[in-house]
């Protein structure tokens, strides 16, 4: 104790760093100050994306100038009056607030008021000082629509065949939910018509082509195989014709069906609006919802969010097709990468002599780590798409390359997760080669000593040993792959894709993509803004998801391995 | 007969040659292994100087000797373990059974599977216990189960272990004590009825306990195995061994019955050491 303090005294103001403080204190707050940005960023993200899909309440403004505007509020701020401000508006009214214009401040808010058919506005900056009265009207109605933007606005009549059924909001309303639920199923059930029993028919007729083209490029024009074969082409294409006019006969019957219901909303400012009833994806009153209600719609729209396809330039609607294109995409990759990276380590690392080359390959394969990611994307698209591509489709697919149409010659999901796996290669061979050294030599020798060949020595003590390690860089590489965009963009991730990707050589939708694509290419930002936060959730989700898995895994392993010995 | 009292410790310091000594005792004994003119090189560093000896058959033999003088290099060298270091240059032979060990065409992998091995630390594999003894037939590709569990038994009951592992075979060995762990690895190394039993003192990482029954196993594995000991246990080597070699600086300076090394050694310097006034 005294020495302690004399020892202080001695060094005097030196005592602090002799004895470390400070550096723990910086140390200390620097690591405070990573996790709060971390943990602060994942809470914007969680809240933001969480909260979109929650009913917003719906207000209806009546302005000075007698003016109607109704729509959910987003922002409320104050603001710096811009020079001319007002002065769209009636002397008058400007007298009025000649006080507020004086003063250069004032409040404003935000309001979505949709209907972009009918005002040609999504969003209204509204001046506080305007608002002569302020309602919360019971039935005002949010209306999400198939192809085209939201609708807010009263129910006003039913129209069933041209002929208006009944009038009044409520009534309207319960008569839309008579037919609600079965022209949504009758919908269904024609998009899935069109999509796959068309689809389908469209694959059957071109495959049929395709081998009538094959037979001629082997045996010739003129050949009896290829006269067979173009007849077999014409008869089966005569029989797809038939069936398509089938499917498309039952398609125009459903949608004719449909098409006999209307309903004629009102917006607030008196404007009417025939909407056809087969448009409406989801219609709720939210100001006379319950919160049990509301949390249905919520939930609803989760459900849609993550099983339905998107809708209107991929602002509405759901991501599956990029939810499934992204998980497919990663697990292609580490399907690829993990095999080739352990190998790749095993050899540097037992079997390789240590030299110059062999620190010449590990240097390179760190830079390889820190190379750009388009550079790998346009190596995708240069090596992997156009000449192994290339040489796939002469191979396997002359009839293809005769008639121009790239089967493999294109971005797909396979080249995809080729690029991906090269891009995440150099993580799991460094994680590989650093888990093979760290399995002790003792059991190294043990192995040795009973007789083990070196495979048998790797196979069964050094690899399974090590295997957690592996298991570590497979799940840096995955969380990489997963979240990569830029390389994706030039070897097969498109903005829309028809199919889902279950053949190799197929487009793919990407939530990374997704992302960008929704940011910065989409007509109305602000309306595609809720739709970016709850896709980056899903994606730090699915990432998590994927890590939580692997790591779970690695602890069971480490368990087997790791028993402390003494 | 009288001690020599020249110091061999001086002689090598100054750089003469010096020979071992080696007693009369091992002229007539059954030997199983031998060494001839073996000299071994870590890159430019010699590290054993022409040792020539004789390992007799179904005798416990130990190697003792200060820190770096070799002993273990020698006893790694029998079942050629120095081939996996890439600096490691040799010149003489070793022979088993009157085989050559260090001939181009002899098989080390073979090779081993006739010795078994224990090592310093106790080195389990990351697996169950029945697993880790039969390891050595595995590798050789024995799937008959019943011979496996026969083996297993045979070697576990030998290395005197069995009574306190037979309820859990499938649990894994790193599971178990240090001492367990080495008395393990000692099953493991005689699962596959080796011709020479090679330890390298296995019992430099345990308790004083787990080494007082290590020590005693050993004692049972005489007359069944061949077993050749590095030690730096002084009374280890008295209390377990037949014969003993005295090394110092890689030269081989005095081989005899043990009771002769310890009590009436012919050489000063083995005196000195083993009593422990230098080394």
């Amino acid at each position: 104790m005294s020495d302690t303090q004399s020892a202080k005294k001695g060094l005097g103001g030196a005592a602090l760093f002799y004895y470390g403080e400070p550096m723990v204190w910086l140390t200390g707050s620097a690591l405070v100050l990573c996790v709060l940005m971390i943990l602060g960023f994942l809470a914007y993200i969680l809240w933001m994306g969480m909260s979109t899909f929650w009913p917003r309440d719906l207000t209806e403004y009546q302005l000075k100038n007698n003016a109607v505007i109704s729509g959910e509020v987003h922002i409320e701020e104050s603001y710096e009056l811009p020079e001319g401000a007002f002065g769209n508006l009636s002397t008058e009214i400007q007298k009025e607030l000649q006080p507020i214009i004086t003063n250069g401040n004032s409040d404003r808010i935000m309001v979505r008021t949709c209907n972009y058919d009918v005002s040609g506005t999504h969003f209204d900056w509204i001046d506080a000082n305007l608002i002569t009265k302020q309602s919360d009207p019971e039935w005002l109605c949010f209306m999400e629509r198939l192809s085209k933007k939201p609708f807010i606005g009263y129910p006003q009549a039913f129209v069933i065949d041209g002929q208006v059924s009944v009038e009044g909001s409520k009534e309207t309303w319960d008569a839309l939910h008579k037919v609600l639920a079965e022209v949504q199923s009758r919908f269904k059930k024609r998009r899935a018509l069109e999509k796959h029993a068309l689809g389908d028919l469209r694959h059957e007729e071109t495959d049929a082509r395709m081998y009538a083209i094959e037979v001629m490029l082997e045996s010739g024009e003129d050949s009896a195989e290829h006269k067979a074969a173009l007849d077999a082409y014409e008869s089966a294409k005569a029989r797809i014709s038939k069936d398509s006019q089938v499917i498309l006969g039952e398609i125009d019957a459903l949608k004719l069906e449909n098409s006999k219901y209307q309903i004629r909303m009102q917006t607030g400012d008196g404007k009417t609006l025939e909407i056809p009833v087969a448009e409406i994806v989801r219609i709720y009153a939210p100001n006379r919802a319950g919160l049990f209600s509301k949390t249905g719609v919520y939930l609803s729209r989760w459900w849609e969010f993550l099983t339905d396809d998107p809708r209107q330039a991929n602002s509405q609607g759901g991501i599956w097709p990029a939810l499934f294109g992204t998980v497919v995409m990663t697990l292609l990759m580490t399907m690829f990468v993990v095999p080739f990276g352990v190998i790749a380590a095993l050899y540097m690392r037992e079997y390789a002599k240590k030299g110059p080359l062999l620190s010449t390959v590990r240097i390179a394969i760190n830079n390889l780590a820190g190379v750009p990611s388009i550079v790998f994307g346009v190596f995708g698209l240069g090596f992997i798409c156009y000449i192994v591509g290339d040489w796939v489709d002469q191979t396997f697919y002359p009839a293809h390359v005769h008639e121009a149409l790239p089967v493999f010659k294109k971005g797909g999901i396979l080249w995809a997760a080729c690029t991906l796996a090269l891009l995440t290669l150099p993580v799991v061979i460094v994680a590989t080669e650093e888990a093979l050294s760290a399995v002790p030599n003792s059991m190294r020798e043990g192995s040795y000593g009973c007789g083990a060949s070196k495979w048998q020595t790797i196979w069964r003590i050094v690899l399974p040993r090590s295997l957690p390690g592996i298991l570590t860089g497979t799940i840096l590489a995955m969380a990489r792959g997963a979240g990569e965009v830029a390389p994706l963009m030039l070897v097969g991730a498109v903005k829309m894709a028809a199919e889902l990707p279950t053949d190799p050589s197929a487009s793919f939708m990407h939530l990374g993509f997704h992302i960008y694509d929704l940011s910065y290419h989409s007509q109305d930002s602000e309306a595609a803004k809720p739709m970016v936060f709850t896709t980056t959730l899903l994606l730090i989700v699915m990432v998590a998801v994927l890590n939580i898995i692997a790591i779970r895994l690695r602890n069971k392993l480490n368990k087997r391995f790791n028993i402390q010995t003494f | 007969m009288p001690q020599d009292t020249k110091s061999i410790v001086k002689a090598i310091a100054n750089g003469e040659e010096v020979g071992s000594h080696i007693h009369k005792a091992l002229d007539d004994v059954d030997p199983i292994l031998s060494v001839e003119n073996f000299n071994l090189h870590y890159g430019e560093k010699q590290a054993l100087f022409n040792n020539n000896m004789v390992i007799p058959s179904m005798q416990i033999t130990a190697l003792i000797g200060p820190s770096g003088c070799g002993k273990s290099t020698l006893l790694r060298s029998v079942n050629r373990m120095n081939d996996l270091i890439d600096i490691v240059r040799i010149s003489g032979d070793m022979k088993l059974n009157g085989e050559s060990i260090y001939d181009p065409n002899v098989d080390v992998i073979e090779l081993r599977k006739r010795m078994g091995m224990v090592f310093q630390k106790p080195n389990p594999f990351p697996m169950s216990i029945f697993e880790n003894v039969v390891y050595p037939l595995r590798i050789s590709g024995e799937r008959n189960k019943a011979r496996l569990e026969e083996v297993c038994e045979r070697s576990l009951r030998k290395a005197a272990i069995w009574d306190e592992v037979k309820d859990r075979l499938d649990e894994n060995a790193l599971g178990m004590s240090g001492g367990q762990q080495q008395r393990l690895c000692i099953a493991r190394a005689i699962a596959s009825d080796p011709e020479v039993l090679l330890m390298d003192e296995p019992c430099s990482a345990l308790d004083p306990i787990a080494t007082g029954k290590i020590e005693e196993l050993i004692h049972e594995l005489k007359g069944s195995y061949t077993v050749l000991i590095v030690t730096h246990n002084m009374q280890q080597a008295a209390r377990a061994s037949d014969f003993t070699a005295f090394m110092y600086l890689g030269r081989l300076i005095e081989y005899g019955p043990t009771s002769d090394i310890f009590t009436n050694p012919h050489l000063h310097d083995t005196g000195e050491y083993v009593s422990g006034r230098f080394g």
